[in-house]
């Protein structure tokens, strides 16, 4: 048996997709990063080999920011074709724009006919990405799940700082205020939502479709915020976390 | 070596955070341009300038200054040559490329200034770049409003003349261009010694014609597919052009001009054409040792052959009419060639949109990328108009914005792989 690996390693996370001869998804598993980028595509080579899944006629491709510490790939490819891939694949539509949050960027790429058309991303501030929830989360003492939670029954707050470390401060000062948890958890998922969607924007978004991925994707709240602004139903897949590793496996299938 | 440091205590240099630069230069220069294979063999001669960078001309200048020659330095290509050289007068540029000088530019400057002005008042308030130390006077434009504050800055320091660069280019404003230049010509005269005589302006105007077309020979050589040089080496070549003599920098890029020609008949290139995407950078200019850009580029899977920027065609392209024979013509020739120059500076500044659909056409590029450093509003705004014209033309197209720091390095690479991915697909 033939297998497509497909190794995403992003900042926090990283994700592993396998595909077979026909593309059918056989396997999909995430583990932190880590320190070491070099260390956890170790630990996945071992963890591979176990399964059985290295074969000599396997081809395995990586992605993400630590594509080139994975010394046993075949081929590096960055995040942006890789998540294009994987998420038309996911999505099946010919064109798509695809807004993905990650744990320390924020990609918003735009497929025309099956290919990139466009691109950005932001990666130079935390804020508008995953890396900016998981904060204000924290400093609510949430996850990310309760503070949708309670964002929901929330109004009338908004967080102006952009930034990260300002935004927490203000956080703590609105607690501090008194302002209910509600409110403030409602001022951070719109903050991050307009962000986001004032970047995608900038892209002419009539006609095509919108696709949330990353992590961010299993949180129904952030994909109702995020249609209700851009206008524009935003769809997600149960496999939208590992857009980018499907799409890895998807270029290994090319050079089978 | 030990004749370099001589010569940097005597130009009162700070010769001990110097050496930090010296430290780093040789490895970038390793790293950027001697690692790369099959290089056009007339590039010694750049290969040995950059290697020596600090030394070699800086030697040459304050010879030529004991024999009462006197040094001028510029930032912009708006200040004339012609005039300079007319009074037998040097020009070197003075723009500061590395992040090593940043940090001296911020403590008088605000943090959201450009790096190129950090750098350069840096450069000055440091002590540490001998070019600064040299010139005789520095001759600054009115162009963008970070340069012409920082002018205000460098003046308590060094003697600045500063031009006044008109914003737009109507006919009254080439008309004042002119006035400006015949204004700075006394100027000049002042500084020198010397009278400017339309003969001698004739001949300075031809010795700047001769050095435009030996550089234009270079980059038509590669607009071939064959790409028979480099972009960081091409890059280079213009970088030095602004520091070095124009007759010898003419003879130089000949040189390579002729080599590179008969690469192209060989069929010699420096890539394979039909696996590596070509490259149009535009954006703002490049000073040495800034090769950030090219070097990621070019070493993912693409190659740059033309650069719209300053430290690029607006360097060489149009001549000066030599017709003139008083100096009131004269001028006027010299103003109506420099005012074709499409700086950002300038409202409106639709011919750059204009050059930069032309050569992604003239160098048969693949894709453009357009490139800002921080914080010049300037550019970063031209960005959008630049953006629609490409994409209405149906050429690809990757902004970017940078500065001199190595902590993007990695960002970038994803972007720009990116973007070469999606010219492949
Ligand atoms: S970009 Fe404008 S201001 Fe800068 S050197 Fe060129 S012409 Fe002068
Ligand atoms: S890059 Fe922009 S801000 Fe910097 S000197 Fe040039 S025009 Fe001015």
């Amino acid at each position: 048996m033939r297998h497509c690996v497909g190794i995403d390693i992003g900042s926090t996370c990283t994700k592993l997709a396998v595909l077979d001869e026909d593309k059918e998804i056989k396997e999909v598993f995430l583990r932190p990063t880590g320190w070491s980028s070099k260390e956890t595509a170790e630990l996945i080579k071992d963890q591979l080999k176990d399964k059985g899944i290295i074969a000599e006629n396997s081809k395995i491709v990586s992605t993400g920011y630590g594509r080139a510490s994975v010394a046993y790939a075949d081929k590096a490819v960055t995040e942006i074709t890789c998540h294009a891939k994987g998420a038309s694949y996911l999505h099946g539509a010919k064109n798509l724009t695809v807004i993905d949050i990650g744990g320390q960027d924020t990609k918003i790429i735009q497929i025309k006919d099956g290919v990139v058309q466009d691109f950005m991303m932001n990666d130079k501030c935390s804020a508008g990405t995953g890396r900016f929830l998981e904060v204000m989360a924290n400093s609510l003492t949430l996850d990310i799940s309760e503070l949708c939670e309670l964002a929901k029954q929330g109004s009338n707050v908004s967080i102006s700082s952009m930034c990260t470390v300002f935004a927490e401060s203000e956080v703590i000062s609105l607690m501090g205020k008194g302002e209910s948890k509600e409110n403030i958890a409602h001022g951070i998922i719109d903050s991050i939502i307009n962000r986001v969607a004032g970047q995608a924007q900038r892209f002419n978004l009539d006609e095509s479709e919108v696709a949330l991925t990353g992590g961010l994707y299993q949180f129904d709240y952030i994909r109702e915020k995020l249609s209700s602004v851009l206008k524009k139903d935003v769809s997600v897949s149960k496999y939208g976390h590992y857009a980018g590793a499907i799409g890895a496996a998807l270029v290994a299938h090319d050079i089978l | 070596m030990t004749d370099n440091v001589k010569m940097w205590t005597e130009l009162g240099m700070d010769v001990e955070n110097h050496d930090n630069l010296c430290q780093v230069l040789p490895t970038a220069v390793g790293d950027v341009f001697l690692s790369q294979e099959n290089r056009p063999k007339a590039m010694d001669f750049w290969d040995m300038v950059i290697s020596d960078v600090h030394g070699i001309r800086p030697a040459e200048l304050i010879e030529a200054q004991k024999n009462g020659q006197k040094v001028f330095g510029t930032f912009c290509v708006y200040v004339p040559d012609e005039v300079i050289i007319a009074a037998n007068g040097i020009v070197t540029g003075l723009c500061g490329g590395s992040q090593f000088w940043v940090p001296d530019g911020e403590k008088v400057l605000p943090k959201n200034t450009c790096p190129l002005v950090k750098a350069s008042v840096g450069a000055r308030l440091g002590r540490t770049c001998p070019f600064f130390r040299i010139a005789d006077i520095y001759v600054g434009e009115t162009t963008c409003d970070a340069k012409k504050k920082a002018y205000e800055i460098l003046g308590e320091d060094v003697d600045m003349y500063v031009m006044n660069v008109p914003q737009m280019k109507r006919d009254i404003d080439i008309a004042h261009w002119k006035d400006e230049i015949a204004t700075f010509s006394k100027k000049v005269e002042e500084v020198t010694g010397n009278e400017i005589t339309p003969e001698k302006l004739g001949e300075a105007i031809h010795i700047l014609n001769e050095r435009r077309k030996a550089m234009a020979r270079v980059y038509e050589a590669r607009k071939s597919k064959v790409a028979p040089i480099s972009g960081r080496d091409a890059l280079l070549m213009t970088q030095i052009a602004f520091f070095d003599d124009p007759v010898r920098c003419t003879e130089m890029c000949n040189r390579l001009a002729d080599e590179l020609e008969e690469r192209i008949e060989n069929n010699n290139g420096v890539v394979d054409p039909k696996t590596t995407k070509r490259i149009l950078i535009t954006g703002t200019p490049m000073a040495v040792p800034n090769w950030k850009l090219h070097n990621i580029i070019e070493t993912s899977g693409a190659i740059v052959v033309c650069e719209e920027m300053c430290t690029g065609t607006r360097y060489f392209e149009h001549l000066v009419d030599e017709s003139g024979t008083t100096l009131d013509e004269q001028y006027m020739n010299i103003a109506k060639r420099y005012m074709k120059n499409n700086c950002a500076c300038f409202t409106p500044n639709g011919g750059r949109i204009d050059d930069i659909i032309r050569l992604a056409k003239e160098y048969q590029v693949d894709g453009v990328i357009d490139c800002n450093l921080k914080f010049c509003c300037l550019y970063d705004t031209e960005k959008l108009p630049v953006k629609k014209a490409l994409n209405e033309a149906d050429i690809p197209v990757l902004d970017l914005e940078t500065d001199y720091e190595d902590s993007d390095a990695e960002q970038l690479r994803t972007r720009i792989g990116a973007f070469i991915e999606m010219l492949n697909a």
